[in-house]
């Protein structure tokens, strides 16, 4: 088959399995847009801003486990593209991001709308080419697609200039269909010793806690983790990333841990004398002040990128390997070490756990006159059924919603939760939603964060996405407000806007419905009202407390046993000192 | 304590600076950074040196086996391995006092005097980075006029051997 490199790019995406490009043309990129033009299996989704495009394609992915693929041109359209690029690079999520490039011989001139796009990349890609040859298109592009997808995933951005794609160079094509890289083998087999090693200590464990992160969602490994959970009676915590992977309606779950986890989990880790952390990577948000952390545990640590292995807390058994194939190992070993988790010692753990628990710590006042934010994610999770997916964007709301909704399913609960990149949640949810037509999509979001992406609202007109904006209005940038309360004696600096724009006026210029709802009497109902509009958009604008904080908290430098509990927890629960 | 990291890695353009944004942004002390193709055109050599707690060289290593572009690595102060750098230093050389003590100087550090001309000597000399350091300590700081280094490489001893 003669194509030109443009038609190579487009038939190539079309032969990878490609259903949705998020893009937006431009000067370097219109051979490939013709090229585009003339087919209809690959679908575009046009984007307003290209921040907008690697968010939905971001989205995408997480929601559906298939990388995300992003067009967009030289230049403004490359640097756009960069906080998106980052905040999936954070969160070790698949995606292809193709930018333009200037014609080869204008490379280096500063020619209108250059930019070194492989250069200003570099250090937030797994990695990166620049295609010099039409001969090479399509064999860059499968080991872009290779490397995003294998391993530890991550975005790979492929910069093709213009010439590149010129319509009127054609060679042959042929789909490549299998790639190899001398220099890129990700290890997915654990290592039998280390693995035999880790179940006897798991086995031997008396306080035993598991540490789950997002890397179980990414390898598909929720439902192996479920049956080694509850085949060991062991307890659980999850990272933010890792929520839902194991169902957090299940009385094993303890809750997230971390900076605002639970009461049960950071204790729990804190107490534990055997870690097992299961695809999670140690983050400064959950471990707190890493000298006091896991102070009595010996810590085993599965993950498949070694370079996560002992990077910020030291660990006993590493295990580098796929998170899924490792489980599968672990319990085959179990079985052949004939040996059983201590019980009479995990019962007493339990007790303990369930004392611990028994404090409440996400407790807030149910009886005021306002709308509570966590209110209004506990009757978004009852409205829901507990089923939908649930964007957010970053800051006070994300908190909440980690908190409150229980997730019971792993890709259901999608948030930059290594960038904290605000304005992810509506452009992911766009992505989610045409990744999973039919399925009840939410977005959480605050009245700070929407609007760094507010123009995808049109988007969301064009593709018809009927997703439901959950905007929390504090009328404060909330978690930097919380901050300047807590550590800088409520010197509100910049934290509030009082010229916000009327939300639903704006979401009605924009051809969908807004909603405001002032009480919390009319939260449920505004809720099944907006989610029975199964073909419409609606932005549902909740006028919040002001001043509510996240509890729990650990404060900088404070390990896991010296949490703030809220000061509802304290009023019922006098003897707030340890119970062990 | 300081180390020496070969690295194996495809010969392809931005590569070093994928090494070298890798050291900046994850703030790692880069002491030298040498690289030139080895005699397979598809592969460049690199030798590093960098200076780390143990726990900061493990993760240097692995953050750098991370790379995409890197084939395979080893940190050669693990073992018995031999470290040169190659200086060339061009030193004032006017009258025959002057001449005659860079000769002197040149005999005793086994260097080489490769071009001559009327004012001044063009000096070669290979060693580790002490040897080099002496050298230049020695020689009368007057008579400096120039001076280059290479940066170390090395290569382990025994029948250890870096490839693919």
């Amino acid at each position: 088959m003669q194509l030109s490199g443009g038609e190579i790019l487009i038939q190539f995406l079309k032969d990878e399995g490609v259903e949705y490009v998020f893009g937006y043309p431009g000067g370097a990129v219109l051979h490939i847009y013709d090229a585009l033009f003339q087919q209809d299996e690959v679908k575009h989704i046009l984007v307003r801003h290209e921040q907008g495009a690697t968010h939905a394609a971001d989205g995408y992915a997480r929601a559906t486990g298939k990388p995300g693929v992003v067009l967009v041109t030289s230049g403004p359209g490359a640097t756009n593209a960069v906080t998106g690029i980052a905040t999936a690079h954070l969160d070790s999520i698949p995606m292809v991001i193709i930018t333009g490039q200037v014609s080869s011989t204008f490379i280096g001139s500063d020619a209108f709308q250059e930019v070194d796009a492989v250069g200003i990349t570099r250090p937030c890609v797994k990695h990166n080419f620049l295609v010099k040859d039409v001969n090479d298109i399509a064999v860059t592009l499968k080991k872009a697609f290779y490397v995003a997808t294998t391993g530890r995933p991550g975005p790979v951005v492929v910069d093709i200039p213009k010439d590149i794609t010129d319509p009127n160079i054609k060679i042959d094509y042929e789909y490549p269909q299998t790639v190899s890289m001398r220099s890129y083998n990700p290890t997915v087999k654990g290592h039998p010793g280390q693995i035999r090693k880790a179940a006897e200590l798991i086995l031997s464990a008396k306080r035993p806690m598991i540490y789950s992160g997002g890397g179980v969602v990414l390898s598909g490994a929720s439902e192996a983790l479920t049956g080694f959970v509850r085949s060991l009676g062991y307890p659980i915590t999850s990272t933010l990333m890792g929520l839902g992977a194991y169902p957090a309606t299940d009385n094993q779950f303890v809750g997230m841990l971390g900076m605002h986890g639970t009461y049960e989990a950071n204790m729990g880790m804190h107490e534990c004398d055997v870690l097992i952390a299961v695809g999670a990577r140690f983050d400064d948000r959950v471990t707190g002040e890493t000298s006091k952390f896991c102070p009595n545990a010996k810590i085993i640590h599965i993950d498949i990128d070694p370079s996560s292995i002992s990077k910020n807390v030291r660990v006993d058994i590493p295990i580098v390997g796929d998170i899924k194939e490792v489980m599968h190992d672990m319990m085959t070993v179990f079985n052949e070490l004939k040996l059983k988790p201590d019980a009479a010692a995990l019962e007493t753990w339990w007790r303990q756990l369930e004392l611990w628990r028994n404090k409440q710590c996400l407790k807030y006042d149910r009886n005021s006159d306002l709308i509570k934010p966590q209110f209004v994610i506990e009757k978004l999770y009852e409205v829901t059924g507990g089923d939908a997916f649930v964007t957010s964007d970053v800051g006070q709301h994300q908190m909440f919603t980690a908190q409150f909704y229980k997730f019971d399913k792993p890709n259901r609960w999608i948030n930059s939760g290594g960038l904290g990149t605000m304005g992810f949640g509506m452009p992911a949810a766009i992505g989610v939603q045409l990744g999973n037509p039919g399925a009840t999509v939410a977005c959480v979001t605050g009245e700070a964060s929407i609007q760094m992406c507010i123009q995808e609202l049109s988007t969301a007109l064009q593709y018809s996405t009927p997703i439901k904006i959950i905007n929390l209005n504090n009328r404060y940038m909330g978690m930097v407000r919380q901050w300047q309360e807590f550590f800088y004696d409520s010197r509100y600096s910049q934290s509030y806007m009082d010229t916000l724009p009327d939300f639903i006026k704006l979401a009605e210029s924009y051809g969908h419905v807004g909603m405001r709802i002032e009480k919390p009497a009319d939260v449920e109902g505004a809720l099944r009202e907006a989610f029975a509009m199964k073909d419409r958009a609606v932005f549902m604008d909740f006028i919040t407390d002001r001043t509510e904080n996240v509890y729990p908290m650990i404060m900088a430098g404070k390990g896991h046993n010296e949490m703030h509990l809220p000061p509802e927890c304290h009023i019922d629960n006098p003897d707030d000192r340890e119970l062990a | 304590m300081r180390h020496i990291i070969s690295v194996l890695m495809e010969n392809e353009s931005g590569a070093l600076s994928r090494v070298a944004g890798l050291f900046s942004a994850r703030g790692y002390n880069i002491e030298s950074l040498t690289v030139a193709p080895t005699e397979d055109g598809s592969l460049s050599r690199m030798t590093l040196v960098t200076q780390g707690s143990e726990e900061i060289v493990e993760q240097i290593t692995k953050q750098l086996n991370k790379l995409v572009d890197v084939v395979k690595l080893a940190d050669i102060s693990d073992g018995t391995h031999i470290e040169r750098e190659l200086m060339l230093i061009k030193l004032r050389a006017q009258g025959d006092n002057a001449r005659a003590e860079i000769k002197r100087m040149v005999d005793i550090f086994r260097a080489r005097i490769i071009d001559v001309s009327d004012d001044n000597f063009i000096v070669e000399l290979t060693g580790s980075g002490e040897k080099l350091d002496a050298f230049i300590m020695a020689v009368d700081a007057g008579f400096i006029m120039e001076t280059v280094r290479s940066g170390a490489t090395g290569i382990s001893r025994g029948s250890k051997a870096l490839q693919v």
